[in-house]
C-alpha cells in the first residue's frame, strides 16, 4: 500500500437538500479525514460541483471513490491524482502593515502576485490566488508582520485535458447564463 | 401509466405498496402516521401490530431475509421513528432490502422542535442506504418507487421515506408510472471484466489446495446451485461465513462449515495452509480473519463481490470481480477445469481427525444439560428442516456449529450488527413470509427479555413457532470472555430471569421446560403438537463456553480448543 497523501477527488452531485451532509457523513463515517471541501453551481442546470481534498494511499482513494459511488445523489466521481489537474485556491490575508511596514507588505505582495485589495491606516488586505503550497508561502513572509485574519476558499480542481467536461459527468442542459456569454 | 385520480398522500402511501406486492407491514401507529394508519383500512394489507418499534423493523428484516423480498415497517414520528434505529442498523450491516415508512410532523413545523419531531432523515443517514423526506403529496409516489428500487437493488439496504402528515392529508392527482425507475446516479450493477474472469479461473486450475468461501452475498444472489457446480467440477471444500451458512448444503462432503471465531479449528487450519481463496459473496469481516498480518499469508486471492467498496478493503487480493455473484459464477464454472484435489481433501480430513471429534450423541447421559445437546437434538428431530432464528451470543455459535443447515434462507441472524433481540421478532416476520415452515427461535435469556414483548404480537396474530430459550443465567458470552480474557471477574452477567413457563402461559401460549437431556425429545414434541406457539425454557449447563476460539486479533490458527470431550461436534 502505498503511504497516505493528499488526494483531490471532483464529484458532481445532484444539486437537492442535504447531499452536501450525505457526502460529509460519509467520509466522517468512513474515518476519512477531509483536508477541504467546496462546493458550489456548475454549468449543469441542478448540478453542483466538489472539489474534495482527503488525506488517503492509493487503496484507501480507490474506496472513496466507490464509497462517493454509493450515494444515490452522486452523478460521477473523479480521484484526480493520475491526471494532469489544475488546483486553485483562494485566500484573503489581513496584515499588519503600519508606516514603515507597509511598502515592504506590499513589495512581498508583489512578489507573490498577491492583490492588495484593501489598505487601511493600521492593515492591509491582499487576495491571492493559487496552490495551497504558493499561499502558505505568503502567509509566512506576512507572518512576522502579524497577520490579524486569514480566510481560505479549500482548493477547486479542473482536469487540463479539453475530453474532460461537465457533459460527461452530468445530465441535463447547461445554464441560461452559459448559454449567454457563449 | 393507469388513469390519474385524486388520492391524499396517505392513499397513494398504500397504492404504491400495493403495487409493490407488499402483502404485510409490521408497525405502531401514532400522531404523525395516524392519515396513513386511517387510509390503511381500504387496502388489502395485513397489519401486524407490534410492542415496539424495534420488534417491526426486526419483523420486516426477518420477513426479507426469509422470502428474498422488501420487507416494510412504518412508525410514527420521534420516538417510534428512533426506535427503528437498532432493526435499520441490523439490515444496513447484514445488507438487508427493507423499505422502513414513518410519519413526520407538519412540513411547516420542521425544525421547530415540534412535539414528536425528530430529524429522523438526519438520524438514520449513516445506517440507512438512502433515505428521503417527503413534504409533498405530490413527491410520496416517485420516492416510495424510488426506495423500494434502491433497497432491493444492487447490495441491498434498508431505505427509509420519512413522510410528513400534510404530505399525507394533501391531495393530488396520482399516476401509477410503471416504467423502470432513473436514478442518474445510481448505479447497482457491476460486471467483472472478461480478462479478470480469465485471471481467475487460471488462478483457479492452477491451485493445488483452494478453498471457497461462501458468504451471505451468495445467498443474496440465489447462487447456491453455482456455486455448488464450481465446487464439485474442480473438487473445491467450501467454507462458510456465519449469514452464508445453507447456502451450500452441510451435508455436502465439500463442505467444512463454518471458518472464523468460532468455525472448526480444522477448517481454519486449512484456510491457512491454502494456497488459493474464492471469496464468494463475503467482505472478509474481522470476525473471518483474525489477526490480518497472518492471515492466509500463503494463499492467493479471488474476491466475487458486488460492492466495488469492499474490495481491498480488509484484505489484499490477487483478483477482483466486481459484480454479482451469480453472474460471475455463469461466467467461471464453464471455464474452469473439471480436476480432482485428492490430497488436499485427504490433508483436511486428517487434520480433521487430530480434532478429536467426537460424536455428541454417543456420550453416556450425565444428567446435565449442554446447549450443543439442545442443539443437536433439534437438528436430529426436525430434519434440519426447520427455519431458525438464532439470536446473538453463545446460542447463536453453538446454532451454527451444530445445526447442519442444507438450504439457504433458513438459517436468519444477525451478523454484522450483532443485535440482541433481534430473534423473537425477526422470527414473527419470517414465519409471515414462510407460514409453511417450521419455524424455531433460538435466542438466550438475555436477548429474549430485551424483546419478549412481542410473545403478545404472537398471540394477538395467532401465529405459531417455536421459542427454544438457552437458558443458562448469564449474559453466556460475556461471561465467557470474562473467563478468558477478564480474570474471571464476572462483571453484570449474572442474570436473573422471570419464569419463561408462566410468561409464556401469562400471554395465552404454552410454556414448557427441560432441564435434562432425556427430556429434550418429549418436550419438543409436545411443543411441535401444540397448536399455539410455545415457549421452552431448556436450563442449560450455567458456565459452558462456546469452543474452538479464535480470541480477538489472534491468529486464525491459534484456537482454544474445547477442554470438554463432551461438547465436541458430530460428524459421523
Amino acid at each position: 500500500m502505498s503511504a497516505p497523501s493528499y488526494r483531490t477527488f471532483i464529484a458532481y452531485v445532484e444539486d437537492l437538500p442535504g447531499v452536501l451532509n450525505r457526502i460529509t457523513s460519509l467520509l466522517r463515517r468512513r474515518n476519512y479525514n477531509i483536508v477541504s471541501l467546496t462546493v458550489g453551481r456548475t454549468e449543469r442546470v441542478g448540478t453542483s460541483r466538489m472539489t474534495i481534498v482527503v488525506e488517503a494511499d492509493e487503496d484507501a482513494a480507490r474506496r472513496i471513490e466507490a464509497n462517493l459511488y454509493k450515494l444515490v445523489n452522486v452523478l460521477w466521481v473523479e480521484d484526480t491524482s493520475p491526471a494532469a489537474t489544475l488546483v486553485r485556491e483562494l485566500a484573503l490575508v489581513k496584515v499588519k502593515a503600519a508606516g514603515v511596514a507597509r511598502g515592504e507588505v506590499m513589495r512581498l505582495c508583489d512578489v507573490f502576485r498577491a492583490r492588495v485589495v484593501d489598505v487601511g491606516p493600521e492593515a492591509l488586505v491582499a487576495e491571492i490566488t493559487g496552490t495551497a503550497d504558493k499561499i502558505d508561502g505568503l502567509v509566512d513572509v506576512l507572518r512576522p508582520f502579524g497577520v490579524l485574519e486569514l480566510v481560505r476558499t479549500g482548493a477547486v480542481a479542473m482536469l487540463r485535458s479539453a475530453e474532460a467536461t461537465g457533459a460527461d459527468r452530468a445530465p441535463g442542459p447547461t445554464t441560461p447564463d452559459d448559454v449567454k456569454a457563449a | 401509466m393507469t388513469a390519474d385520480t385524486k388520492r391524499t398522500g396517505a392513499q397513494i402511501l398504500w397504492e404504491v405498496l400495493v403495487r409493490e406486492g407488499v402483502e404485510v407491514v409490521f408497525g405502531y401507529p401514532g400522531g404523525a402516521i395516524m392519515p396513513a394508519y386511517d387510509a390503511m383500512l381500504q387496502y388489502p394489507i395485513r397489519h401486524v401490530l407490534v410492542r415496539h418499534e424495534q420488534g417491526a423493523a426486526h419483523m420486516a428484516d426477518g420477513y426479507a431475509r426469509a422470502s428474498g423480498r422488501v420487507g416494510v415497517c412504518v412508525a410514527t414520528s420521534g420516538p417510534g421513528a428512533t426506535n427503528l434505529v437498532t432493526g435499520i442498523a441490523t439490515a444496513m450491516l447484514d445488507s438487508i432490502p427493507m423499505v422502513c415508512i414513518t410519519g413526520q410532523v407538519g412540513s411547516k413545523l420542521i425544525g421547530s422542535d415540534a412535539f414528536q419531531e425528530t430529524d429522523i432523515t438526519g438520524v438514520t443517514l449513516p445506517i440507512t442506504k438512502h433515505n428521503y423526506l417527503v413534504t409533498r403529496a405530490e413527491d410520496v409516489a416517485p420516492m416510495l418507487r424510488q426506495a423500494f428500487y434502491v433497497a432491493r437493488s444492487g447490495r441491498p439496504g434498508p431505505v427509509l421515506v420519512d413522510i410528513t402528515k400534510d404530505a399525507q392529508q394533501g391531495s393530488t392527482s396520482f399516476v401509477w408510472d410503471d416504467r423502470p425507475v432513473r436514478l442518474p446516479g445510481y448505479r447497482p450493477e457491476h460486471k467483472p471484466r472478461a480478462e479478470d474472469v480469465q485471471r481467475a479461473v487460471d488462478l483457479l486450475d492452477a491451485a493445488e489446495r483452494p478453498v471457497i468461501f461462501c458468504g451471505h452475498g451468495v445467498v443474496a444472489a440465489g447462487a447456491g446451485e453455482l456455486l455448488r457446480e464450481l465446487s464439485e467440477k474442480g473438487d473445491i471444500p467450501v467454507a462458510s461465513t456465519l449469514l452464508g451458512l445453507g447456502s451450500f448444503p452441510a451435508s455436502h462432503p465439500l463442505s467444512l462449515g463454518m471458518m472464523g471465531m468460532h468455525g472448526e479449528a480444522w477448517v481454519n487450519q486449512a484456510i491457512q495452509e491454502a494456497d488459493l481463496l474464492v471469496a464468494l459473496g463475503m467482505r472478509f469481516d474481522d470476525r473471518v480473519t483474525g489477526n490480518l498480518e497472518t492471515y492466509a499469508t500463503r494463499a492467493k486471492k479471488i474476491h466475487c463481490e458486488l460492492d466495488p467498496a469492499e474490495v481491498q478493503k480488509n484484505v489484499r487480493v490477487d483478483v477482483a470481480l466486481v459484480g454479482d455473484v451469480g453472474e460471475t459464477l455463469r461466467a467461471v464454472v464453464p471455464a474452469a477445469a473439471r480436476r480432482e484435489r485428492r490430497a488436499w481433501l485427504e490433508r483436511i480430513r486428517s487434520m480433521k481427525g487430530a480434532s478429536a471429534v467426537h460424536d455428541i450423541q454417543s456420550m453416556p447421559p450425565c444428567g446435565r444439560l449442554y446447549a450443543a445437546h439442545v442443539m443437536h437434538d433439534l437438528w436430529r428431530i426436525t430434519e434440519g428442516k426447520a427455519l431458525v432464528v438464532s439470536d446473538v451470543g453463545q446460542h447463536q455459535m453453538w446454532e451454527a456449529q451444530y445445526y447442519k443447515h442444507d438450504f439457504p434462507r433458513k438459517l436468519i441472524t444477525s451478523g454484522g450488527l450483532g443485535t440482541m433481540g433481534f430473534a423473537l421478532p425477526a422470527a414473527i416476520g419470517a414465519k409471515f413470509a414462510c407460514p409453511d415452515d417450521e419455524v424455531w427461535v433460538v435466542v438466550g435469556d438475555g436477548g429474549f427479555q430485551m424483546t419478549a414483548a412481542e410473545l403478545s404480537t404472537i398471540a394477538q396474530e395467532g401465529i405459531k413457532i417455536h421459542v427454544a430459550v438457552i437458558n443458562n443465567g448469564y449474559l453466556g458470552m460475556v461471561r465467557q470472555w470474562q473467563q478468558f480474557f477478564y480474570g474471571g471477574r464476572y462483571s453484570a452477567t449474572p442474570m436473573r430471569s422471570p419464569d419463561f413457563v408462566k410468561l409464556a402461559e401469562a400471554h395465552g401460549l404454552v410454556g414448557l421446560r427441560v432441564t435434562e437431556r432425556e427430556q429434550i425429545a418429549e418436550v419438543v414434541a409436545a411443543a411441535r403438537a401444540s397448536k399455539d406457539t410455545a415457549v421452552i425454557d431448556f436450563r442449560v449447563e450455567q458456565e459452558d463456553s462456546v469452543y474452538p476460539m479464535v480470541p480477538t486479533g489472534a491468529d486464525l490458527h491459534d484456537m482454544i480448543r474445547r477442554p470438554n470431550p463432551l461438547v465436541e461436534t458430530s460428524d459421523s
